[in-house]
């Protein structure tokens, strides 16, 4: 059981990576875009596509709260009381980033909006830098299972920064990657140009970074290093070729699977993260039958995890069509 | 003598033992909630408003009440979107701040927040679907995707309530060796103050939207817009919050009894009461001094009359509770006095509903009622008031524990680092969001006076603004 819950927690992980890394990376580009009148255009794109549901991915994160504090309690303590840093400052970065977006959107002065603007797109790099930071940290080790680890070699070592900053960096490639095929669907080409160069120029850069990564990894994390290279070693690779591919595809101007591609190679690399470092749920020492709570509160959260994917998922799917069939889209004029 | 020496010497270990976190830990905890459950009722109950007047809308033709639902859906996407990360910040403090509690009972309480996640998740989608729907579904359809909108915020509601009530009156749950082996869930989540506390809650969330919507257009009647669009609004409202006012009294009082009965500790401090005895006098304001009651006023026999019906009624004080898990005379007198002014503001808020009545009954036109109106414009505040206070006897009222009987706040603290940094971070942030939500609030009615609907853009809606200059019939494929 303890094993089943796991996996369900690391389907909220690799959902949550997918869905709110695009939502972040949406608020890189937004930084990057340039001044009001330069960046309107690209940021309207932005606006449009984050539109209905940028929230809901949020539910993801407390979803793996949740199950975290509710079937590894010990675990989850050991992790706040170790890397309240990183996390803290994840917290204060989604607040602004929820008030900034929503309250841009709602409010109509130029300067206003600016200012909104700026702390949407400023947290958007602050809150994926820090989970991949936290990543970083369990990965390697640093979480000692008793808890209160150091509060800053924790989250700010080798590994962690790799993974904060691959985490910016994917997170901005899958949303060059959505907002090149949205405005593709909607037929603007300056955007479609643009969005195409961001996404190939992000896709470039994170490949060099994940292969400078595994030197970080051989020399920082050992352990993670040779799980990586060997019983996750398949996913690595399907992941490093479904990568290389976009980039192909990108320079082909292919549209074609490319978001499947993209989103492929974010999943892979994360599920190689956790399989990698299975059957430890801290690292190297805490095993995930050790940190796992009684088998009542676990059959409980897969119950809920059960039926929420029963009642959520057609209402997800009723809602998309309705976006798909253009009514829930701005009308064409 | 020397059991007063002992009683001073375990008070002077208890606050020795106090970590540094615990007060910004708490005031952050007490600050963060209490701005959070102001957005609830908007949630819970302003979606259901919302429903009536589209129902009414599509029944009987309304114009006026299907635009005030269009609008109130707007509003209540503006508090959802601010409740949505004001709950996810929450769910962050519940591991960065109580990590003792969390870390040793999340296997038995920690479920009912996965379930408030689904509802969360289902509401979110629905109030996307509502919204994006104006003018663009059937209508009748339109108003069946708003119901849902409103019965998963009553079911996220319960779930976080089957938490909280938990924490109240902790069961359904087996310690070994200090470490939750058992967890028995129906029974955590329906645990012995669950419908007590959720029926209280659900009902105040009514009146609390129910009394803030009406406050609103009974300002703007008086601001000398007495149309009809004013008189409907203002009446769905109103009537809305004067119906589940008067039951939410009776339930009230129900709950006193069951406070009485089952929380007796709790009840001793609500009714400031040091020592156990009968015949006890209610005492309206007051606090506690040295252990001793100053400058109330005592109804004589009354508390022990509402407790069960007789002055003969033993009530149990202070002084029943063990010395080293005694609450300080500072939280007694604070849960004495929020409970009193819950009380005495709900009973003006009635004394406004019979007048709602009368009104109704002489046949008269409310929008000309002047004084009425002007009552009935801070009745908003009154209610949320009562809504914060209310919460805060039920919380301060557990104090010094978290989990009555099994864990005490100062264990559940966190211990790490500096707590008044984050703190401040939050406490300017939440600052700002709440400007931002009022401001966003205060120019969507002023554009809706002066531009109509299309010009307001809210989280969830449709972009109405200006379509991507540079789309031609041109795809890239």
């Amino acid at each position: 059981m303890p094993d089943v819950v796991v996996s369900f927690l690391f389907i909220g992980v690799i959902a949550y990576s997918l869905l709110a890394g695009a939502d972040f990376g949406a608020g890189f580009w937004d930084l990057t875009a340039g001044g009001a009148e330069r960046g309107k255009e690209p940021r309207h794109l932005i606006d449009i596509s984050l539109g209905p549901v940028w929230e809901a991915n949020h539910t993801w994160l407390v979803y793996c709260l949740v199950f975290l504090w509710t079937s590894f309690p010990t675990a989850f303590a050991a992790i706040t009381t170790t890397l309240y840093l990183p996390l803290g400052l994840a917290a204060l970065g989604i607040v602004l980033r929820g008030a900034g977006f929503a309250f841009r959107k709602a409010s109509l002065r130029t300067p206003q909006r600016r200012l909104f603007g700026v702390a949407f797109a400023v947290s958007s790099l602050l809150t994926p830098f820090c989970f991949g930071a936290i990543a970083g940290g369990i990965a390697s080790g640093r979480v000692p299972a008793a808890g209160a680890g150091d509060a800053l070699t924790s989250w700010l070592n080798p590994t962690s920064i790799l993974g904060g900053v691959l985490a910016v960096l994917t997170c901005a490639y899958l949303a060059a990657i959505y907002l090149y095929a949205t405005a593709a669907r909607l037929n603007a080409t300056i955007l479609v140009r643009y969005y195409r160069a961001r996404a190939f120029a992000a896709a470039v850069v994170t490949g060099v970074v994940s292969i400078a990564g595994i030197f970080v990894l051989q020399a920082d994390s050992p352990r993670l290093f040779g799980e990586l290279s060997g019983k996750a070693l398949p996913l690595v690779i399907i992941a490093a070729v479904c990568g290389l591919a976009t980039i192909v595809l990108l320079r082909l101007k292919v549209l074609r699977n490319l978001r499947i591609l993209a989103g492929g190679a974010v999943a892979l690399v994360v599920l190689g993260w956790g399989v990698a470092q299975y059957p430890y749920l801290l690292g190297t020492h805490l095993t995930i039958d050790e940190a796992a709570a009684p088998s009542s509160s676990l059959n409980v959260v897969v119950g809920v995890a059960i039926v929420a994917g029963l009642v959520i998922v057609p209402s997800l799917i009723l809602l998309f069509r309705l976006a798909v069939r253009g009514r829930l889209e701005p009308e064409e004029h | 003598m020397s059991v007063l020496a002992l009683d001073s010497v375990t008070q002077v270990l208890a606050f020795a033992d106090e970590p540094p976190q615990l007060l910004p830990a708490r005031q952050q905890m007490a600050f963060t909630l209490g701005f959070h459950i102001i957005l609830v009722p908007f949630g819970v109950a302003l979606t259901s408003l919302m429903l009536i007047a589209n129902y009414r809308g599509l029944r009987k033709g309304d114009a006026d009440a299907l635009l005030l639902a269009k609008r109130w859906s707007k509003v209540a996407a503006v508090l959802f979107a601010v409740g949505a990360i004001t709950g996810t910040v929450l769910s962050f403090e519940l591991g960065l701040l109580w990590p003792g509690l969390m870390g040793r009972y999340g296997a038995a309480f920690g479920f009912p927040f996965a379930i408030e996640g689904l509802f969360f998740f289902t509401e979110a989608i629905f109030v996307s679907i509502y919204i994006y729907g104006w003018d663009r579904l059937r209508p009748w359809a339109h108003f069946w995707t708003g119901v849902p909108v409103a019965l998963a915020s009553i079911g996220g509601a319960a779930a976080v309530i089957g938490a909280n009530s938990w924490m109240n009156k902790p069961g359904g749950f087996t310690v070994r060796g200090g470490e939750v082996v058992e967890v028995h869930p129906a029974q955590v989540f329906f645990n012995g103050a669950f419908w007590y506390e959720f029926a209280h809650m659900l009902l105040a969330a009514y009146i609390v939207a129910g009394f803030g919507v009406a406050s609103v257009y009974a300002v703007g009647i008086l601001r000398g817009r007495r149309g009809r669009y004013h008189r409907v609004g203002f009446l769905i409202s109103f009537v809305t919050a004067a119906v589940i006012l008067p039951v939410q009294m009776i339930v009230g009082d129900t709950i006193a009894r069951y406070v009485f009965d089952s929380e007796p500790h709790k009840f001793a401090a609500i009714e400031l009461l040091p020592k156990t005895g009968t015949n006890v006098p209610e005492t309206l304001g007051g606090i506690l001094v040295d252990g001793e009651v100053r400058y109330g006023i005592p109804i004589p026999d009354m508390a022990s009359i509402l407790a069960a019906f007789k002055p003969s009624t033993r009530i149990q004080g202070l002084d029943a509770i063990p010395a080293d898990v005694r609450p300080s005379d500072q939280i007694v007198s604070t849960v004495h006095l929020a409970f009193d002014v819950m009380v005495g503001l709900s009973s003006i808020l009635m004394v406004l509903v019979l007048w709602f009545a009368w009104i109704m009954w002489r046949r008269r036109p409310v929008e000309r009622q002047t004084w009425f109106l002007r009552c009935c414009a801070p009745a908003g505040l009154a209610a949320i008031a009562c809504l914060e206070t209310g919460w805060m006897v039920t919380e301060l009222g557990r104090q010094p524990w978290t989990v009555v009987g099994h864990l005490l706040t100062l264990d559940a603290v966190t211990r790490q680092g500096n707590i008044w940094p984050l703190f401040a971070a939050v406490l300017a942030i939440y600052i700002a969001v709440g400007v931002s939500a009022i401001t966003v609030l205060l120019s969507m009615r002023k554009r809706w006076q002066a531009e109509g609907d299309s010009g307001v853009e809210v989280p969830y809606g449709p972009q109405s603004g200006p379509r991507l200059a540079d789309a031609t019939s041109r795809s890239e494929r």
